[in-house]
C-alpha cells in the first residue's frame, strides 16, 4: 500500500459519519443479498422421517411428505405443516413470508396495519411488508450497482478517447452529447418501456442509454490536461502505443474523480428506477420494488404505513449513500490528502512547500 | 510592556525558530536564525531548495500559513517594533509601507483581473491615503523609475500583456510605492531569462543606491550573490552556517557546506570526439509552424514561427548545444527532431529520413532516439514504480524476458549510481536529483544512440546539476551517444558541448565551436547572452527583449 492510500483510507476514517454509514450499507446490503433466507414462505430446512430436505434450494412436491398432489409443496398449507411435523420438524425463517406471498388469513381487509404476524403490515394485495422491503432494497441496490459499473465504464471511455485525441474528436463527441443530453429522458423511456415488457436487464440498457455521459466531462478534462505532461510525452518518446499510454499513465489519474463521483450515480441510478416504478413503467408488475411501495402509498392513504415504510427505507437508503459519498470525496480531496502529505514529510521541503503555497497566494 | 534598548541596526533576526505543525508532528523548518541587516546593505541568504531560506524571510512579515506554522523562539526587531507576535495592525503598518517583498513568479504575483495601475495604486491608497490624480502621477513616476517602456499605455494594461520581464518591473514598482526601508526579494530572477535577469538586478541595484534602502535578497544562484550582496548568509537545513563579507566568502569559505556549494558550478570540458564521427540526427531546413486562425471561417490568417529553417546535425559521440531565451524554439525543436511534434522538412536518422513515417512504422527506431525532459517531477508517471517506469521501453519493444528486464532495470540503475533496490519503491520517494537520474536511466535502459536533453539541469540545485553533468558526460562516453543538450544555462552548455547553436525567435542566429562561440561571438545577441549569463551584465542592445 502506497502511502497516498493509506493517507486517502485514513481521510476516508476520519469522516465518522461515512465511515460508519459505509458499515451500516455494507451490513444492510448483505443481509439483503440472503433475503431468501430471512424471509420466506418454504421453511430453511426439514427433517421428514429421518431424511433432510431444504426447500429454499430445491422444489419437492407435496407427495414426498405424503400430500396428495404432484405439484410443489406448499409449506403454509395447514394440512401439509401437520404432514411435515407429525414425522419430523422445520425451521422456518425470521419472517414467514416471501415478496410474493398473500396472506389469506388478515382479520381485516387488506391492506392490513402492522401486526404481530406482518410487522409493518401488508400492501394492498395481502403481501407482507416487511417482506417486500427486503427483496425490493435488494433489487434497487444491485440494480444501481450494475447500472454504475457499466455506465462509468462507458463514460470513462468515451470520456478517455474524446481528451486524449481532442481536436475534431473531442468537437464532433462533445456536440453529440450535448444533442443527446437534451433528449426528454423520462418520456423516452416510458415510450420505450410501452413498447418493449421491461424486465431488470431492458430497463437497464434503457436506462444505460441515458446514464453514461455523466462521467464523461470530468475523464475528458482529466485526459485533456494530462495529454500534454511530460510523463506523457515520455511514453511516447519511448514508443508505448495510444491505448498503452491512455491505459497505463493517465488512467489512474482520471480514475480520482471518477471513484468521487460513483457513489452520487449510484444513488441517481436508485432514483432514477424507483421514480420509474411509481409511475408504473419500471420491473414487472409483482416485482418488488420501492417505487410500486411509493405508489401503492399514494393508492391507500388511509393505510400510512405504506407510505411511510418506503419513504423512510428509501431517505434512509439515499442519505446513506451520500454521507459514503462525501466520505470518500474528503478521502481522494487532493487539497486535504497533499496537505497532510506535505506536513508528514520529513525534512523541510514540507515547510518551503507551504511557505512557497502560501507566498503565491 | 517591556522597553527595549533602542535597535541600532534595521532589523534583526534573533534565535528564530519556525516549526511545522502536523499529526505526524512538528517539523522544525527554520532551526534559531541569527542575523541583522543594517541601513543601505544588501544582505544574500543563499541555500539550497529546503534550506529553509524562504520561511526565514516570510516569517519576517509575519506570512507564514499560522497558526500551522508557529515561532516556539526568537525575536524579530524592526526598528523597535518586535514583529514576532505583533498583532495584525501593527503588521499591517509594516508590510508593504515599511517593509516591502517581491516574490519569484511575476506571473501568479500579479492580480490577472487588475489593470496596472489598479495593482499600484492599491498600496498608495492603503498606507499615503492619496487621492485618485495624485496617486496616479505617483503611479506614473514609478513605473518610469523601474524602466518600464511606454508608462503611460501601460497604466491600463493588463499582467497577460506584459512580458515576464515587464511583470517583474511592476512588481517592484509596486514593492517601491511607500518608499521602503527594507525590500525582501525572494528569489526575484528565478523565472526570468537570463539578459532580463540582469536588467532586473541592475535595476533593483540602481533603486537600492537611489533610496538608500536595504535588500534582502534571498537567492541559490552564487552568480547574483557575488553580483549583488555586501554580506552573505549561508543557510542549509535550517541553519546559517556561515555569515561573511562577500568577498571573503567566495575567497576564504570556511565552512565544509560554503566549501561545497562554491565548487558545486558545472566544470569539465566537453568530451572531444574525433570530427568526421558518423551524422546520428540530422535536419534541413526544418519548420514547425502554428497556424494562427481568425474569424468566423477559422481562416489560417498566419502563422507562428516557433521553428523556422533550422539546418542541425549530431554526430556520433557530439553533443550540440542549443541555447536561447524561453520562446526561442529550442524545445519544440528537439521534439521535432524526435517526431514528438509535426514538422515540415527531412529529418534524416542514421541517414534515413523518417519525416512523414507513420507512428507503427516509428515505433522500432524510437529505442534508438530517447528523450530526458527538464522537470523530474512531472516526467515520471506518480503510480508507477521505478522499475515499472524504466522497464517499460523494454516492454513495449519486446526486449528480452521478464528476468532479463529485471536484470537490464537493475544495470540502469547502477549506471545513473542509484541502488537496484530502489525499482521496487515510488518516484515520489526520490529527491529531485535522483528523479533525473531515474529518468536519464529510462533513455538509457534502451540504449540509445541520440538523446535529447531537454534543459535536464535547469529544476536541480546547484550542487546536483554539477553531478549530472558529471554522469551525462560520463555515459556519453561510455556509450558513445550523440546529444541535443537544450538549455537556457551557458555554465553547463560550455562544460557539455562540443558544439552550440544559439537560437532567437525560432531561427539560428549563430552557431559554431564551443569554444569559438563563448570566445569570440560574431553576432550581438550572443555577445549579449554571453554578458548576461557569465557575467551578469545587462546590455543595452535592439537585439535584446525588456
Amino acid at each position: 500500500m502506497t502511502p497516498l492510500t493509506r493517507r486517502r483510507l485514513a481521510n476516508f476514517k476520519a469522516n465518522r459519519r461515512g465511515f460508519w454509514s459505509f458499515w451500516i450499507f455494507l451490513v444492510l446490503f448483505f443481509v439483503s443479498l440472503g433475503a431468501e433466507f430471512i424471509a420466506n414462505d418454504k421453511p430453511l430446512v426439514i427433517e421428514y422421517e429421518n431424511h433432510y430436505y431444504w426447500p429454499v434450494f430445491n422444489a419437492y412436491p407435496e407427495t414426498t411428505f405424503g400430500g396428495e398432489f404432484e405439484t410443489e409443496t406448499d409449506y403454509r398449507d395447514p394440512y401439509v405443516r401437520d404432514l411435515i411435523n407429525s414425522k419430523g420438524w422445520m425451521v422456518w425463517p425470521p419472517i414467514p413470508y416471501s415478496y410474493r406471498t398473500i396472506n389469506y388469513n388478515l382479520p381485516v381487509p387488506a391492506p392490513a396495519p402492522p401486526s404481530a404476524d406482518n410487522w409493518l403490515g401488508t400492501d394492498d394485495q395481502g403481501r407482507d411488508v416487511v417482506a417486500r422491503l427486503i427483496y425490493g432494497f435488494r433489487i434497487s441496490v444491485l440494480f444501481g450497482l450494475v447500472l454504475t459499473a457499466f455506465s462509468s465504464v462507458i463514460g470513462v471511455a468515451a470520456g478517455a478517447v474524446q481528451g486524449y485525441f481532442g481536436g475534431l474528436t473531442d468537437l464532433l463527441f462533445q456536440r453529440f452529447i450535448e444533442i443527446w443530453q437534451g433528449l426528454p429522458t423520462l418520456f423516452l423511456l416510458i415510450i420505450l418501456a410501452s413498447v418493449v415488457t421491461p424486465t431488470f436487464w431492458w430497463l437497464l440498457g434503457l436506462l444505460l442509454l441515458f446514464s453514461w455521459t455523466a462521467l464523461v466531462h470530468v475523464v475528458r478534462a482529466e485526459f485533456l490536461r494530462a495529454r500534454n505532461l511530460d510523463y506523457v510525452r515520455a511514453a511516447k518518446a519511448l514508443g508505448a502505443g495510444d491505448v498503452t499510454i491512455m491505459v497505463r499513465h493517465v488512467l489512474p489519474n482520471a480514475m480520482v474523480a471518477t471513484l468521487t463521483f460513483m457513489p452520487f450515480i449510484l444513488n441517481g441510478s436508485i432514483t432514477t428506477l424507483t421514480a420509474l416504478d411509481f409511475l408504473g413503467f419500471g420491473l414487472p408488475p409483482g416485482s418488488p420494488s420501492l417505487g410500486e411501495l411509493l405508489a401503492q402509498g399514494k393508492a391507500n392513504l388511509q393505510a400510512p404505513w405504506l407510505g411511510l415504510t418506503a419513504f423512510f427505507v428509501l431517505a434512509i437508503m439515499l442519505s446513506l449513500l451520500i454521507f459514503i459519498g462525501e466520505a470518500v470525496r474528503d478521502a481522494f480531496d487532493p487539497r486535504k490528502t497533499i496537505a497532510q502529505m506535505s506536513t508528514a514529510m520529513p525534512g523541510e521541503a514540507a515547510a518551503a512547500t507551504a511557505a512557497r503555497k502560501e507566498a503565491a497566494e | 510592556m517591556t522597553i527595549m534598548p533602542p535597535n541600532p541596526d534595521l532589523l534583526s533576526v534573533r534565535g528564530l525558530r519556525v516549526d511545522f505543525r502536523s499529526d505526524a508532528g512538528a517539523t522544525q523548518a527554520v532551526k534559531g536564525v541569527s542575523f541583522d541587516i543594517q541601513k543601505g546593505e544588501t544582505l544574500a541568504l543563499v541555500g539550497e531548495s529546503g534550506s529553509g531560506k524562504s520561511v526565514t524571510a516570510l516569517s519576517i512579515l509575519q506570512l507564514l500559513p499560522y497558526p500551522m506554522a508557529h515561532h516556539p523562539a526568537g525575536s524579530i526587531r524592526f526598528r523597535d517594533t518586535e514583529l514576532l507576535g505583533a498583532d495584525e495592525r501593527t503588521l499591517r503598518q509594516v508590510r508593504g509601507n515599511r517593509i516591502a517583498m517581491i516574490f519569484q513568479e511575476p506571473m501568479t504575483s500579479l492580480n490577472p483581473l487588475h489593470s496596472i495601475e489598479r495593482q499600484i495604486n492599491e498600496t498608495l491608497f492603503l498606507h499615503k491615503r492619496l487621492s485618485t490624480g495624485a496617486a496616479r502621477t505617483r503611479t506614473l513616476e514609478l513605473l518610469r523609475l523601474v524602466g518600464l517602456p511606454d508608462p503611460e499605455k501601460r497604466l491600463t494594461a493588463y499582467p497577460h500583456e506584459l512580458s515576464g520581464g515587464q511583470r517583474q518591473r511592476v512588481m517592484i514598482a509596486m514593492a517601491l510605492a511607500n518608499e521602503p526601508d527594507l525590500l525582501i526579494a525572494d528569489e526575484p530572477t528565478t523565472a526570468l531569462d537570463v539578459t532580463i535577469q540582469a536588467q532586473i538586478l541592475a535595476l533593483l541595484k540602481d533603486l537600492q543606491s537611489r533610496f538608500g534602502m536595504a535588500l534582502l535578497l534571498i537567492t541559490h544562484d552564487l552568480g547574483v550573490v557575488r553580483k549583488m550582496a555586501d554580506r552573505v548568509c549561508v543557510m542549509n537545513q535550517g541553519e546559517i552556517v556561515e555569515q561573511a563579507k562577500v568577498d571573503d566568502l567566495f575567497i576564504r569559505p570556511r565552512h565544509a557546506y560554503t566549501q561545497k556549494l562554491l565548487s558545486a558550478e558545472p566544470r569539465g570540458n566537453p568530451l572531444n570526439p574525433p570530427d568526421d564521427a558518423a551524422e546520428v540526427m540530422a535536419a534541413d531546413r526544418l519548420k514547425v509552424y502554428f497556424p494562427i486562425k481568425k474569424g468566423l471561417l477559422r481562416r489560417t490568417v498566419g502563422h507562428i514561427k516557433a521553428v523556422d529553417g533550422v539546418d542541425v546535425a549530431v554526430r556520433r559521440g557530439h553533443t550540440v548545444g542549443v541555447v536561447g531565451e524561453s520562446g526561442s524554439g529550442k524545445t519544440t525543436l528537439g521534439l521535432a527532431l524526435l517526431r514528438l511534434h509535426a514538422s515540415e522538412g527531412a529529418i534524416r536518422f542514421d541517414g534515413t529520413d523518417i519525416q512523414g513515417w507513420a507512428p507503427k512504422r516509428l515505433r522500432g527506431l524510437r529505442r534508438e532516439m530517447q528523450i530526458v525532459f527538464q522537470d523530474p517531477y512531472g516526467s515520471l508517471s506518480p503510480r508507477l514504480s521505478v522499475g515499472q517506469i524504466i522497464g517499460e521501453g523494454l516492454g513495449i519493444h519486446g526486449i528480452g524476458d521478464s528476468k532479463e528486464r529485471e536484470a537490464m532495470v537493475a544495470r540502469a540503475l547502477e549506471e545513473v549510481g542509484l541502488p537496484p533496490e530502489a525499482r521496487n519503491r515510488y518516484p515520489h520517494e526520490f529527491s529531485g536529483g535522483q528523479r533525473q537520474r531515474i529518468a536519464i536511466a529510462r533513455a538509457l535502459v534502451l540504449k540509445p544512440k541520440f538523446v535529447v536533453l531537454d534543459e535536464p539541469t535547469s529544476a536541480l540545485d546547484m550542487s546536483v546539476q554539477a553531478q549530472i553533468v558529471d554522469l551525462l558526460r560520463d555515459i556519453q562516453a561510455r556509450h558513445n551517444l550523440a546529444y541535443l543538450f537544450i538549455s537556457h544555462d551557458l555554465r553547463v552548455v560550455r562544460a557539455l558541448s562540443s558544439h552550440v547553436m544559439v537560437m532567437k525567435d525560432g531561427k539560428v542566429v549563430e552557431q559554431g565551436p564551443t569554444q569559438r562561440i563563448f570566445e569570440d561571438p560574431r553576432e550581438e545577441y550572443t555577445r549579449a547572452l554571453l554578458a548576461a549569463a557569465l557575467n551578469l551584465e545587462a546590455v543595452e542592445s535592439p537585439a535584446v527583449r525588456t
